[in-house]
């Protein structure tokens, strides 16, 4: 293969791998903190690409929709709506069935996640159809041979990383960071150390789901399309990016994400038929599970979150 | 209405077809359309019967479409149905309705095999099928001195039947074809795949599918640099497309059958009571079909009474029928054959008929790596 085209796969799989990795950090940290798996995840990503929308909306309305500026407007304003949500599913379905069969759980985020779904198909105007995404970021473009890269491509993996990054150090560098790692180890011991438990849960389904609605606004400015299906998906292979990469360990996410990126972009140059890239990159997720169950970062050598 | 009429019997027709979903858009099109003519029909003082419109969504999903098919044809009020946009739905619907005995009249989706993969007396067809659409397609884009071709189709009975249709006419008329790629119809990523139609370097991307992923294939192709020319089929004819895909839609073409609601020999009359009427949507590409096929059916029943056998046989028979869609003539798969197929291209945010473009015109030249 053409030096050139084989950079263009991989650049793909880049892009692709740091939306996944955002994805897979949010399921991550949920499962971190409280073991539960919140179904809705990708309907909170399509959310926040839908909200960011909504925005731009208003905007334009003010004549004030270009640049990078409205771009990270954009991005806030989906982030900080998302992060609300994301508290609020929280405090209001995930917390009170702490004692409930971590199935109750499952189910529930999975019918929340549904509800979004329909609710931005039939309220958002025109819901049903895929809806353009504004071109917000510089599309200058540099050529070497088949090589193409664009200045937005590079921006959007310079955001996620930098994005999975302050969620790192977050975690491992402030008080909140220290009482989510503590909640993630023994949330009993650590309430008596007087940790507040519930504060402590609320503020870590904020930060994945303001995550989820970065890793939304960057897939719309990607693809400069959304649509309300988009986050089925996105919440499968975000979920087994961080089951593969073992769940809970933020690492782990990480790796999964971008293993799934790769996984596809290597199915679609070896199979003539493209529509089998999903299914090769599954078989092997399977295949990674039966070979390793706790993912690849095992908990035992992992720190939780 | 002044003056005592006697009370007319009700009739009840059903109208099918996708109103929530990636394809909403052509079926709350069509709905109205099937609805206008309802509504004018319950406007005639000579009408014998008042009509009844039961709108049903099959989601373009051929489960929903079976569950929602069963409802109407159990309902034995239910007389006829106008029913179905898309293909797929379609292939699985019409053994419920040949089992209940149920008239149908399609009103938009274009696989050759709906009509005559069977021998179902109840299933007929006012739009043509997409092999006149392909045939068209491919002489025409050869016409223009275009050479190689890559095919990307949805995995659907829809995307597989364009693909085969397309290929076909494509060899006969000296076009090659240098890949094709099955897609996932909720695909989101095209990126691999069109990296590797990169490496291909053809002259135009041919895709069988819907408006959904027909934007997505079309905004990734930018992204990666791809100059070739865009060429889809009637399921992006919609402005569900040109809205999704903003400025990046012009120089797209694609293929339909019939003639634009504005050219038709009962369009303008028709495009006036639409717009008299206030609906919220527009009615979309296939919207005069359905318009056609409820009159058919209504003209049906007022000739042989509500009765369902009656009217397939009355159906059976339409020979040389003038609609707003041209003469209708169901040969003995009841399948009408629309001769006439326009040809698009996308110009200033609008589906222009080429003809009149400024492409054909020659003041704008398609993409030409």
């Amino acid at each position: 293969m053409d030096l050139g085209f084989a950079g263009q796969y991989v650049l793909n799989g880049v892009v692709l791998g740091v939306i996944y990795a955002m994805v897979a950090v949010g399921f991550t940290l949920f499962f971190g903190v409280l073991d539960v798996i919140k179904f809705s995840h990708g309907d909170v990503v399509m959310a926040g690409a839908f909200t960011a929308l909504a925005v731009f909306g208003g905007l334009q309305a003010m004549d004030a929709g270009h640049g990078v500026m409205a771009a990270m407007l954009l991005a806030l304003s989906a982030m900080a709506a998302m992060a609300l949500l994301g508290a609020a599913v929280a405090k209001f379905l995930i917390i009170p069935l702490k004692r409930a069969p971590s199935l109750n759980t499952l189910l529930i985020t999975l019918m929340f996640g549904l509800a979004l779904r329909e609710a931005v198909r039939l309220f958002y105007p025109g819901g049903s159809n895929p809806k353009p995404f504004p071109r917000l970021l510089p599309t200058e473009a540099l050529t070497w041979g088949n090589f193409t890269l664009r200045l937005d491509s590079v921006l959007l993996v310079g955001i996620g990383v930098g994005a999975i990054v302050a969620v790192h150090w977050l975690i491992r560098r402030t008080r909140l960071g220290l009482a989510i790692r503590a909640v993630a180890q023994d949330a009993e011991t650590a309430q008596v150390m007087g940790i507040d438990f519930e504060r402590v849960v609320v503020l870590t389904f904020a930060l994945g789901s303001a995550l989820a609605a970065l890793a939304g606004v960057a897939n719309g400015l990607y693809y400069n399309e959304v649509n309300f299906s988009m986050g089925l998906l996105l919440g499968v292979i975000g979920f087994s990016a961080a089951v593969v990469g073992g769940l809970g360990s933020l690492y782990g996410a990480i790796i999964g994400g971008f293993l799934f990126a790769a996984l596809q972009t290597v199915g679609a140059i070896w199979f003539s038929v493209p529509a089998y890239k999903d299914v090769f990159a599954f078989a092997c997720i399977i295949a990674l599970m039966a070979w390793k169950p706790t993912g690849l970062i095992a908990e035992r050598s992992a720190e939780r979150v | 209405m002044a003056g005592a009429a006697p009370a007319k019997q009700t009739v009840r027709i059903a109208f099918i077809g996708p109103l929530t979903g990636g394809v909403a858009a052509n079926g709350l099109g069509g709905r109205n359309s099937a609805d206008l003519a309802v509504r004018l029909r319950n406007a005639e003082p000579g009408a014998k019967y008042r009509y009844e419109l039961l709108v049903l969504d099959d989601e373009c999903k051929p489960n929903i479409g079976v569950q929602v098919a069963t409802k109407a044809a159990a309902d034995r009020k239910v007389i006829a149905a106008v029913a179905h946009y898309c293909s797929t739905v379609a292939m699985g619907t019409v053994d419920v309705y040949h089992r209940f005995g149920l008239p149908v009249v399609v009103w938009g989706a274009v696989l050759p095999d709906i009509t005559y993969k069977n021998d179902f007396d109840e299933v007929h067809r006012v739009n043509g099928t997409m092999i006149n659409q392909n045939e068209v397609a491919a002489q025409f884009m050869t016409g223009l001195k275009y050479r190689r071709w890559a095919l990307i189709h949805d995995t659907t009975d829809y995307g597989k039947g364009h693909n085969r249709y397309f290929s076909e006419a494509l060899r006969k008329h000296g076009g090659q074809i240098l890949g094709t790629f099955p897609v996932g119809a909720d695909q989101q990523d095209f990126n691999a795949e069109l990296t590797k139609i990169k490496e291909l370097r053809p002259e135009v991307i041919y895709f069988g599918g819907l408006t959904p992923i027909g934007v997505r294939i079309r905004s990734q192709m930018d992204r990666l640099g791809i100059k070739a020319a865009f060429q889809g089929t009637s399921g992006i004819v919609s402005d569900a497309f040109i809205e999704g895909l903003g400025p990046l839609a012009e120089g797209t073409l694609a293929f339909r059958e019939g003639a634009p609601a504005e050219k038709l020999p009962g369009g303008k009359v028709f495009l006036e009571q639409y717009a008299r009427h206030n609906y919220g949507e527009p009615p979309e590409a296939y919207g005069p079909f359905a318009f056609a096929a409820a009159n058919l059916i209504m003209d049906a029943i007022e000739k042989v009474g509500p009765d369902r056998r009656k009217v397939v046989k009355e159906l059976n028979a339409t020979r040389d029928r003038d609609s707003i869609v041209g003469k209708i003539t169901f040969d003995d798969h009841g399948q009408n054959s629309v001769p006439l197929i326009t040809k698009f291209v996308v110009q200033d945010g609008r589906w222009a008929v080429w003809e009149d473009s400024e492409y054909a015109k020659g003041r704008r030249k398609l993409p030409r790596p």
